[in-house]
């Protein structure tokens, strides 16, 4: 389904090769594009932001070819070559857009001895406090100094002395001796959070960064400040001091924050979650995040997880459990209330088990209000997944008033539930002793307590699986830390459920053996489609069956209500 | 005086009777420009002044006549001409004068060029140390308004232009055109990068901008008055119109002079115009157009090729005062502040007072000049309060050399340039500071001699 844009593309020398690459872009980019390997290296420069060119890091030596001011026929070198006109001074490879025929030059003498001199010039009044610095590690002004720097210093002045702990906001600590004023935070609170907090005081040398007189950094996507830092002078509070970054294991996942579904990166050690961070997707959320989507792992450890498979408050083994259920739902007059914070593997298992016992399956809306930029305003991140696997043909209600009354009434037994307080949604406790209840869930509710048969489900970091995002986007996450002990992937559980339902055997199910199912089921899934496999861009689907409805989504970084087309994929990067 | 001052800016300037108001300046001919200027058609004044050849007179001589080609023109958007008042160079005193004792002059060829160019809207950006100025600007241009040689339809010619005074707040780095322009739309005076933000295409509020100095917009009514052709017949070729050279530091006679280009020579401008040194003195130093430009020693010999290719070989004292020579020289004219240093004179004393004012001055956006400058300002105090060392002199060279050239804009190399003549051409005083601060040292005296330093 990926479309390849149609982009024009140019020839351009670098470091003596000819090169093709998109036109309009500028010569880090080319240079990380094409330069196998090569790399432009830089501090100010992000491909999100404005370009500010402050660090004098990315300089090339640039060159067009000549022309006669009179004829203006090329002018050839005797071996009837171009002849190149090289600019006398180094140039920013930031501000420098590539043009037909230029020539770069990336590993010069120039270029190496200017990059060292800015490397040299950021060092002399950096606190070089790398051992007990959060950014080490993951610190530019580290690795490039390796390369760079000449490994002695030849300033025997003092040090300038800067404010060592500036509370910039709740979430945000400033070291402002670290600092080497690129500007990206500044840039990054004006121009894509939009609340412009941030800015130098000072002049020179003794520049400093700081708030606003009676403002402060509290935004809700503060922290991206601090991943944008290419120094430790912005350090997250909760996770500062906390783990050297070099110990922690990358995992690529999907915020479930709404349904814009930030793509991010679990950073874990030995079962225990750190930090979460945005990973680049150009079609989703750039690089950015919420820090309110960062601090989503805590409910991993919380106290009230569900950590067994009980019958009447009972331990059971989950085939026991499965069995009861089986045993409720075949019984009849049985109601599946589905989740939007399901899997689309889980949605699946629930859509065949409705299915099969002839049960009307529910949903429930989770709507808060949009900040209009990876914020939406649907609340959880998988509502187009439940119209994907068919698990509803409308938009979820806001509460379960219909299921109440038809409970009052007598005319249901079993109330299948995923996830959803019921007692929050109009049925009170006094209401479901009426009936038997099944409950899947991460967390210890109102409902799980008296609930009949409780289902202990996995969260998002502990699982494989896809959601499906606003702009039916297919995105994958992977299990990061293992779940609690003894608690199988929900969709290994629902299949012993779904399975006896049609008098099948529970065959072992893995992620991709639901996908071959999925894909064999559903004609808006590639036929070839499989977890494994899928773009780690994400698989574009189209959504047009379902553009009648009233999604809640308004205006936001990636999405327009008014222009309900595809997303393109593009390959992610760095 | 054995040579006679060219008057041409400053022709009335210090007359005795000539006041700032505009009544003593229409009697002495004021406005009679504007009042042809507005009946010519707009591109015939800017083609007479590219005739003319006249030089941006603020340091770096650039025709003005091709800065206002560069003018686009095409994008629709409003043109803006902005004066650069924000005279801040070490040793120039020029534009100050105008201010103060000439403001109609300046308005006048600020609404011819305005004219020239179409501007909707002009602006004086003036220093903010210069308060009278401002006051007197702010009163000059209430009474040209009330003549109607500024505002709505101005004498009737349909085009209609103002004059806004903009007051820095006192930071050398808003004399840079982007800074200042920066500084003028009410933000840091952090230079802007070059490209895309070409004054003549994205200058004030993204619109394409003139920036001019205070000088050059004043050459503007002479060259309408002359004709460029005529104007162009003052100096010599590529060095046309005359120049006011501030002259300052040990000379008997300091001031302002106003000379054609090429008219005199170095020596005849300290010897002749200003007097001479001070009795007993000898000649060490001079630093032709203002603290940034590279300094000359006293007995160097300068040989090389003029740009219309004829040989030269000059002492100090026979470099002839115009922008081509003195850049052949390998220094330059800069904003013509010439500053004289006899023999009573310490290097290293005079780089480290030259080194504090551009590590004072550096805006801190970019980071060779941040970093790089103070660095070198913490060398040379180092060395003057007695903890010179021998390779001090190829530190600073070297730090030096790694800011030139590397920065946003061309500040790096205003603070880099009397670092890397200084010890090219002194670095033998830099070496023997340190040794003579070893050799007090050992005597169990104090390694510092006292300075005046600041």
């Amino acid at each position: 389904m990926k479309v390849e844009s149609i982009v024009e593309h140019i020839t351009i020398k670098i470091d003596g090769e000819d090169v093709q690459v998109p036109k309009g872009i500028n010569v880090i980019e080319a240079v990380k594009m094409a330069g196998k390997g090569k790399v432009v290296p830089h501090y100010c420069y992000h491909p999100k932001l404005s370009i500010a060119g402050n660090c004098r890091m990315c300089m090339v030596e640039m060159g067009m070819p000549m022309r006669d001011r009179a004829t203006g026929e090329a002018i050839l070198e005797e071996d009837g070559s171009p002849k190149i006109g090289w600019m006398p001074k180094p140039t920013i490879g930031c501000a420098t857009d590539v043009a037909p025929g230029m020539h770069i030059r990336t590993d010069s003498e120039m270029v190496k001895e200017s990059r060292n001199g800015v490397t040299e010039f950021l060092l002399i009044n950096h606190p070089l406090d790398c051992p007990i610095c959060d950014q080490a590690g993951e610190c530019r002004l580290q690795e490039f100094s390796a390369e760079h720097g000449r490994g002695y210093s030849r300033f025997i002045e003092d040090k300038n002395v800067k404010p060592k702990r500036t509370r910039l906001g709740p979430r945000v600590m400033l070291d402002d001796e670290r600092c080497i004023l690129c500007s990206r935070c500044v840039r990054f609170t004006q121009e894509v959070a939009d609340e412009d907090v941030l800015g130098f005081v000072d002049r020179g040398t003794y520049s400093t960064l700081t708030c606003y007189p009676g403002k402060e950094l509290a935004h809700n996507y503060s922290l991206n400040t601090v991943d944008i830092c290419p120094v430790g002078a912005l350090t997250s509070t909760d996770f500062r001091f906390k783990m050297r970054v070099w110990f922690l294991k990358r995992t690529p996942s999907i915020c479930t924050e709404s349904s814009v579904g930030a793509n991010t990166e679990i950073w874990s050690r030995e079962g225990k979650i750190y930090r979460i961070t945005p990973r680049r997707n150009d079609a989703v959320n750039d690089t950015w995040m919420t820090d309110s989507g960062r601090a989503l792992y805590k409910a991993v450890e919380s106290d009230d997880r569900l950590t067994h498979y009980t019958i009447e408050g009972v331990h059971k083994t989950s085939d026991e459990v499965a069995a009861a259920a089986v045993e409720m739902l075949k019984a009849g007059d049985a109601v599946v209330v589905g989740s939007v914070h399901s899997s689309l593997e889980e949605q699946f298992y629930y859509g065949m088990i409705a299915q099969r016992c002839s049960a009307k399956p529910m949903l429930v809306s989770h709507y808060g209000e949009g900040d209009g930029l990876l914020l939406s305003e649907d609340r959880s991140p998988n509502l187009r997944g439940a119209l994907v696997t068919g698990l509803i043909d409308a938009l979820p209600t806001a509460d379960l008033e219909p299921l109440a009354r038809s409970v009052e009434a007598g005319s249901v037994k079993t109330i299948f539930a995923v996830n959803e307080d019921l007692t929050e949604l109009g049925l009170s406790k006094e209401l479901l002793a009426k009936v038997q209840v099944i409950y899947v869930g991460t967390h210890a509710n109102a409902t799980s307590e008296v609930a009949n048969l409780v289902i202990p489900s996995l969260m998002v970091f502990e699982k494989d699986g896809t959601f499906i995002n606003q702009n039916f986007l297919v995105q994958r996450f992977k299990a990061a830390v293992p779940g609690p002990r003894g608690i199988q992937p929900d969709f290994t559980v629902l299949e012993k459920i779904c399975a006896p339902l049609a008098q099948e055997k529970p065959a072992p199910v893995t992620i991709d053996a639901v996908w071959e199912r999925m894909a064999a089921t559903f004609d808006i899934l590639p036929e070839d489609a499989r977890w494994r496999t899928l773009p780690e861009a994400g698989l574009a689907l189209d959504g047009t069956a379902f553009q009648e409805l009233q999604f809640v989504e308004t205006k936001n970084l990636k999405y327009d209500p008014a222009k309900a087309e595809v997303p393109q994929a593009e390959p992610a990067g760095v | 005086m054995a040579l006679q001052q060219t008057r041409l800016i400053f022709k009335h300037i210090d007359e005795p009777g000539y006041t700032n108001d505009i009544d003593c300046y229409m009697q002495h001919g004021g406005y009679e420009q504007l009042k042809r200027a507005v009946t010519m058609k707009p591109e015939d004044i800017c083609a007479d002044v590219l005739t003319s050849g006249v030089r941006g007179r603020g340091g770096a001589g650039f025709p003005a006549g091709m800065k206002w080609k560069f003018l686009d023109r095409k994008s629709g958007k409003p043109i803006y001409l902005v004066c650069n008042a924000d005279e801040s160079e070490p040793g120039t005193f020029k534009d100050r004068q105008i201010i103060h004792k000439d403001p109609h002059q300046l308005i006048e060829g600020m609404i011819c060029s305005a004219f020239a160019i179409q501007a909707k809207l002009a602006f004086i950006y003036i220093r903010g140390e210069f308060f009278e100025g401002y006051r007197i600007l702010e009163r000059a241009i209430e009474e040209a308004r009330e003549k109607n040689f500024l505002g709505d339809n101005i004498l009737g010619s349909g085009y209609s232009c103002d004059i806004i005074v903009h007051r820095g707040a006192g930071a050398y780095i808003c004399g840079e055109e982007t800074g200042l322009i920066e500084s003028l739309e009410g933000f840091r005076a952090n230079p802007r990068i070059k490209p895309p933000y070409f004054p003549a295409a994205l200058g004030a509020y993204q619109c394409p901008t003139i920036v001019n100095n205070v000088e050059t917009l004043c050459n503007v009514k002479h060259v309408i008055d002359m004709g460029g052709e005529a104007f162009s017949k003052i100096g010599t070729p590529g060095n046309t119109g005359t120049r006011i050279w501030c002259v300052s530091g040990h000379v008997q006679k300091p001031g302002y002079y106003e000379f054609a280009c090429s008219e005199l020579t170095l020596g005849q401008l300290i010897y002749d115009v200003c007097g001479g040194l001070k009795p007993g003195r000898q000649l060490k130093a001079v630093i032709p157009g203002g603290s940034s430009s590279k300094i000359l020693r006293a007995d160097e010999r300068f040989t090389g090729k003029l740009k219309d290719g004829s040989e030269f070989d000059w002492g100090i004292e026979d470099i002839p005062m115009d922008f081509d020579s003195l850049m052949a020289v390998g220094s330059m004219s800069g904003s013509g502040g010439v500053i004289v240093m006899d023999d009573t004179t310490d290097m290293v004393e005079a780089l480290a007072n030259i080194n504090y004012f551009y590590a004072h001055e550096s805006c801190g956006q970019c980071t060779p000049c941040r970093e790089g400058v103070p660095w070198m300002r913490k060398v040379t105090q180092r060395m003057v309060d007695g903890e010179a060392r021998e390779e001090d002199a190829e530190l600073l060279k070297s730090i030096a050399d790694q800011i030139a050239g590397r920065t946003i804009c061309a500040f790096g190399e205003a603070a880099s340039w009397p670092v890397q003549s200084f010890i090219a051409k002194f670095k033998d005083e830099f070496v023997e500071k340190a040794r003579e601060q070893a050799a007090r040292r050992k005597e169990g005296k104090e390694a510092a001699l006292e300075t005046t330093l600041i």
